[in-house]
């Protein structure tokens, strides 16, 4: 396990290292100065020329990609063009309320994807299950800012049950979530009704329905197990999804979180935060596919990574 | 005597084997008739004929000119004269929606065509000649991979500029990785396969032996995962609309006219809303429709 863990960590790096390229190939082929935009045009020539040397634009291409790239090693980003902050600072700043969003979004959608998606199975084909799975194609088609934008309508403007935009305090928390958590948590009850429905033909179920177990003891504690792994596949495969979803959701609900940030960055040509916020990204996407992958072979015994390709 | 084939019996043989080729159905019309079978990829290639003949047939269909202001009658609610009333510069919704499925079938057929040529042609090289070179374009998906599909566009668009023809560079360049991975795990697979080793052996080359040989026989996958794929591309370029780096005013795109109608959700909610539903019916057909042609065209993971 060690062993695959460390090859999983060093396999990162080639990939970290391509990312942060493509992105500093793609900040500098865009047209305009970032100086200029941030000084406005009324600036003389010289003036620009001395931030640009400050900055160190004038430097060549690969010094500056280098630059950045050993800085970052040792946890700098730089500093913001647009406020001058510093960048790392900026981004765990901003970054709890993305995790606090994604949390309780992936927490809300696993509890109620799970339970409609189990009593979908035990109950196939009653109105409970085609309605519940309706619900569910519609939830994985719909965009999330157009999901959001229903929920501000029904529950912010009419209903005035919740705050439709800010970050204050939990209330705020409830929309973005629900917003955030519908696709997840209509893509985990369609994955786990199917993934209990194979289980439950299978042999043992039919053993252990044979020695008369309660029906209760045979799905929780015998078909719930196995019909599990896929679930957590689908689980892990969408933290991506939870991470771009984060994106709109925040922009839709006000949350300053680090979806926000990187549209902000962008908006503001505000390279060293593009940078660093792309960098971090990438990093806590890839390090929660690797908690994913590990977290299969404590569940699923038949998946060993020690020895072989992995 | 000995034994002549005369004309006669020649022209009986090719009777035979035509009769035989009519009743050896072929893959795809077999997977057809599973198909026509499954309800729900009906009910889904419904949905993705509607939005076809709606994009090409936008001129004859919409009631009004999709970017005809109308200052006078400004978001007004839906009546019979406009069906889903009007937005903030009194043009029809109905229109603009109707509209709006011509930039959604573009993304699907233009960012998609772009991924699949370059997922394809990557792909195909990385597992024919294996080596340096797949492992590059290996590690190219992965890193494609290790990164949300979403904020990889928005970087991509930022370097481009904002503008509808970006948005569809934009999505396909970013793409390609999943057709790559399985076009070259397909090839691997085939490649060891007697009848490439004989079109080997007669000499063909491996441009050939690609094209003719190897490519036919991955149609099937590839199929699936594009139908599989144009929803979420229809999804990105709405997303990067409603973001506002993709479809830039006056253009009538699904994904920019709900970023519109948030400004008046308190007063007007259809203008937000109306947009919404259409995204959502065009990708839920989709995804119907491509789950019932994986399970059709591949009935072993039929459950």
């Amino acid at each position: 396990m060690t062993s695959y863990i460390i090859r999983r960590l060093l396999s990162m790096i080639p990939v970290l290292i391509g990312i942060t390229l493509i992105t500093f190939i793609l900040i500098n082929v865009v047209p305009g100065d970032p100086v200029v935009n941030m000084m406005g045009k009324r600036v003389d020539a010289q003036t620009i020329a001395n931030i640009r040397h400050q900055l160190g634009l004038d430097r060549p291409l690969y010094i500056q990609y280098f630059d950045f790239l050993f800085k970052a090693v040792r946890g700098d980003l730089g500093r913001s063009f647009y406020n001058h902050q510093d960048v790392m600072k900026t981004i765990l700043q901003r970054f709890p309320a993305t995790v606090k969003l994604s949390l309780t979004s992936m927490i809300v959608a696993i509890i109620i994807g799970l339970t409609v998606g189990i009593v979908s199975s035990v109950k196939q084909y009653t109105f409970f299950d085609h309605s519940s799975m309706i619900v569910a194609l519609m939830g994985i088609s719909a965009p999330v800012f157009w999901v959001a934008i229903i929920l501000q309508l029904i529950f912010g403007l009419k209903l005035k049950w919740f705050p439709i935009s800010g970050y204050s305090g939990p209330e705020y928390m409830v929309l973005p979530a629900i917003a955030l958590g519908t696709r997840f948590a209509a893509t985990i009850a369609r994955m786990s009704r199917s993934s209990m429905l194979e289980v439950i033909r299978q042999d043992y179920i039919r053993t252990a329905r044979a020695k008369g177990l309660s029906e209760r003891v045979v799905i929780y504690k015998h078909a719930l197990k196995n019909a599990m792994i896929p679930v957590i596949t689908i689980i892990g495969l969408q933290v991506g999804g939870l991470l771009t979803g984060s994106i709109l959701t925040e922009t839709v609900f006000g949350i300053p979180g680090l979806g926000r940030l990187s549209i902000e960055a962008i908006n503001n040509r505000d390279f060293p935060v593009i940078q660093g916020t792309v960098l971090f990204t990438a990093l806590v996407f890839v390090f929660t596919n690797l908690i994913v992958d590990i977290s299969y072979s404590f569940l699923d015994p038949r998946i060993r990574y020690d020895g072989g390709e992995g | 005597m000995a034994k002549v084939q005369t004309p006669l019996n020649r022209s009986n043989k090719i009777k035979t084997a035509k009769k035989n080729l009519q009743e050896s159905r072929s893959l795809y019309y077999d997977a057809w008739l599973r198909l026509k079978r499954n309800k729900a990829a009906m009910v889904g290639l419904f949905f993705v004929i509607l939005l076809v003949v709606v994009a090409i047939f936008a001129e004859v269909l919409a009631p009004y000119d999709p970017y005809a202001q109308n200052l006078d009658y400004r978001l007004k609610p839906p009546t019979a004269q406009h069906l889903l009333g009007t937005d903030d510069y009194g043009r029809d919704i109905l229109s603009r929606i109707i509209y709006g499925s011509r930039v959604s079938l573009m993304v699907g057929v233009i960012s998609e065509g772009i991924a699949l040529i370059l997922g394809v042609l990557l792909g195909a090289i990385a597992g024919y000649y294996g080596g340096k070179v797949d492992n590059f374009i290996m590690r190219l998906c992965d890193i494609m991979f290790a990164f949300p599909e979403l904020l990889f566009c928005i970087g991509i668009m930022f370097a481009l500029g904002p503008g509808i023809y970006n948005v569809f560079i934009a999505i396909g360049f970013v793409g390609w990785a999943g057709y790559a991975r399985l076009v070259r795990g397909q090839i691997l697979s085939l490649k060891r396969m007697e009848f490439v080793e004989a079109a080997h052996a007669s000499g063909a080359k491996d441009i050939r032996i690609i094209l003719k040989h190897i490519l036919p026989n991955t149609l099937a996958p590839i199929i699936v995962m594009l139908t599989l794929s144009i929803p979420g591309a229809i999804m990105s370029e709405a997303s990067l609309s409603f973001l506002g780096l993709g479809a830039q005013p006056p253009t009538a795109s699904w994904g920019s006219m709900i970023y519109d109608g948030r400004s008046y959700l308190r007063t007007f909610p259809w203008f937000s809303i109306t947009p919404g539903i259409a995204i959502m019916l065009t990708v839920l057909g989709f995804n119907l429709f491509g789950d019932g042609l994986r399970d059709a065209l591949d009935p072993r993971l039929k459950r």
